[in-house]
């Protein structure tokens, strides 16, 4: 069966059909991370206090410098397809690619960082904040046994762990802390608190689209570039279309490395 | 590989004027352009982490207020000229035309129940 205007467009829109049906699935998606900022808005505003510093703003900042090149690329990569070129368009699809996956990867050192760094409240009332360095092999916080050594600090106010980027100077040693003086403990997980959830929440959801359009771009690189021999223009129209994807993406980004890392 | 290279080959010839039904293309233009909106998404960003490191006598309000600001500014650039908004068809405007009604009422919504927001989202 042959498919109406999938390379030609339609009279009545001036579209071919990927395009239409990408721009409706684009304002989905809109709606889709519009709910969430404005979960992130009510639950804000209701807050009491907000952290401020937790995250590395030259990794945010780094990030954002690949996707906006990231970005760049698959246009490129795009116009090279438009003029024929089918070398130019290997290479600057491969360079989105690459800068996808270096986006993923600095994404996961982060989320990793947050992983291994723990609040500890001690049973004298002070908090113990950093990041684990060694867990002795017969630690057991429910048994009270063994030794919990962390980079980090003790507090004895739990919101001085809040805004960090009001205070100086920060002093970290590292600290190793008694089972037997542990009260309770927790790492910096989606669970910490209402920050972290978002934080976790909305980069994850970003960092999944950042995969799929990878599997796609990558797709598109690797075995669905033989379409270029036998429908050109139609592989020309798949690689807009997975562009545009691509660009609302960043769009994504552009709010949320704000939202997350400055404010 | 080889076989893609003849199909390189093949299609060669087609020129961007001549295959675009929507935007005319030649490559170092887009080079070109592709070099401003790389510096004015950097501009935009640096700008924004500037500003979220103003001194104390910055409100956090005034702060929030202009990095938003710089932000649209910076997604407007990415719609405009890399997703091609600024010389779409009415038929994609008119999906967005929706879109963005719905969003501002999503927004609209959150701010109306504000006065009803959930306590106790300590930090």
């Amino acid at each position: 069966m042959d498919i109406p205007y999938t390379v030609q467009p339609r009279p009545e829109t001036g579209l071919y059909n990927a395009k239409v049906g990408i721009w409706l699935f684009l304002a989905s998606e809109v709606m889709l991370f519009g709910g969430l900022f404005s979960g992130y808005v009510l639950l804000r505003v209701g807050a009491d206090q907000w952290p401020h510093g937790w995250l590395n703003v030259t990794l945010g900042t780094a990030n954002t410098i690949i996707l906006a090149l990231s970005a760049i690329t698959t246009l490129l990569a795009w116009v090279a397809c438009k003029v024929g070129n089918f070398a130019k368009f290997k290479f600057f699809h491969a360079c989105t690619l690459l800068l996808a996956l270096t986006f993923l990867g600095v994404k996961s050192y982060e989320y990793h960082d947050k992983w291994i760094h723990y609040e500890i409240k001690l049973n004298d009332g002070t908090f113990a904040d950093g990041h684990l360095v060694e867990k002795s092999a017969d630690f057991d916080l429910a048994k009270k046994t063994g030794t919990f050594t962390i980079h980090g600090r003790i507090v004895t106010d739990e919101t001085l762990l809040y805004d960090l980027r009001s205070q100086k100077n920060i002093q970290l040693t590292e600290i190793t802390v008694p089972a037997a003086d542990i009260k309770s403990m927790e790492n910096y997980g989606p669970w910490h608190n209402t920050y972290l959830a978002l934080y976790f929440t909305l980069t994850g959801l970003h960092a999944l689209h950042i995969l799929g359009g990878s599997i796609v771009i990558g797709y598109l690189w690797g075995p669905g570039r033989r379409m270029w021999k036998t429908d050109h223009q139609r592989f020309t129209n798949r690689i807009e279309v997975s562009g545009l994807f691509w660009h609302f993406v960043d769009l994504v980004w552009i709010f949320l490395f704000p939202v997350l890392y400055l404010t | 590989m080889s076989e893609l290279k003849t199909a390189e080959q093949h299609n060669a010839p087609l020129t961007g004027e001549s295959q675009s039904h929507e935007h005319p293309v030649d490559f170092p233009g887009y080079l070109r352009r592709c070099l401003f909106i790389f510096i004015a998404i950097l501009c935009a960003t640096s700008l924004m982490i500037w500003i979220s490191f103003l001194p104390e006598h910055y409100t956090w309000a005034a702060k929030v207020g202009m990095i938003l600001g710089v932000a649209t500014a910076n997604a407007f650039v990415v719609a405009g000229f890399l997703m091609h908004l600024i010389s779409e068809k009415k038929m994609i405007y008119t999906v967005l035309a929706f879109t963005v009604f719905f969003v501002i009422g999503l927004f609209a919504l959150t701010l109306y129940a504000m006065h009803d927001f959930p306590t106790g989202t300590t930090h």
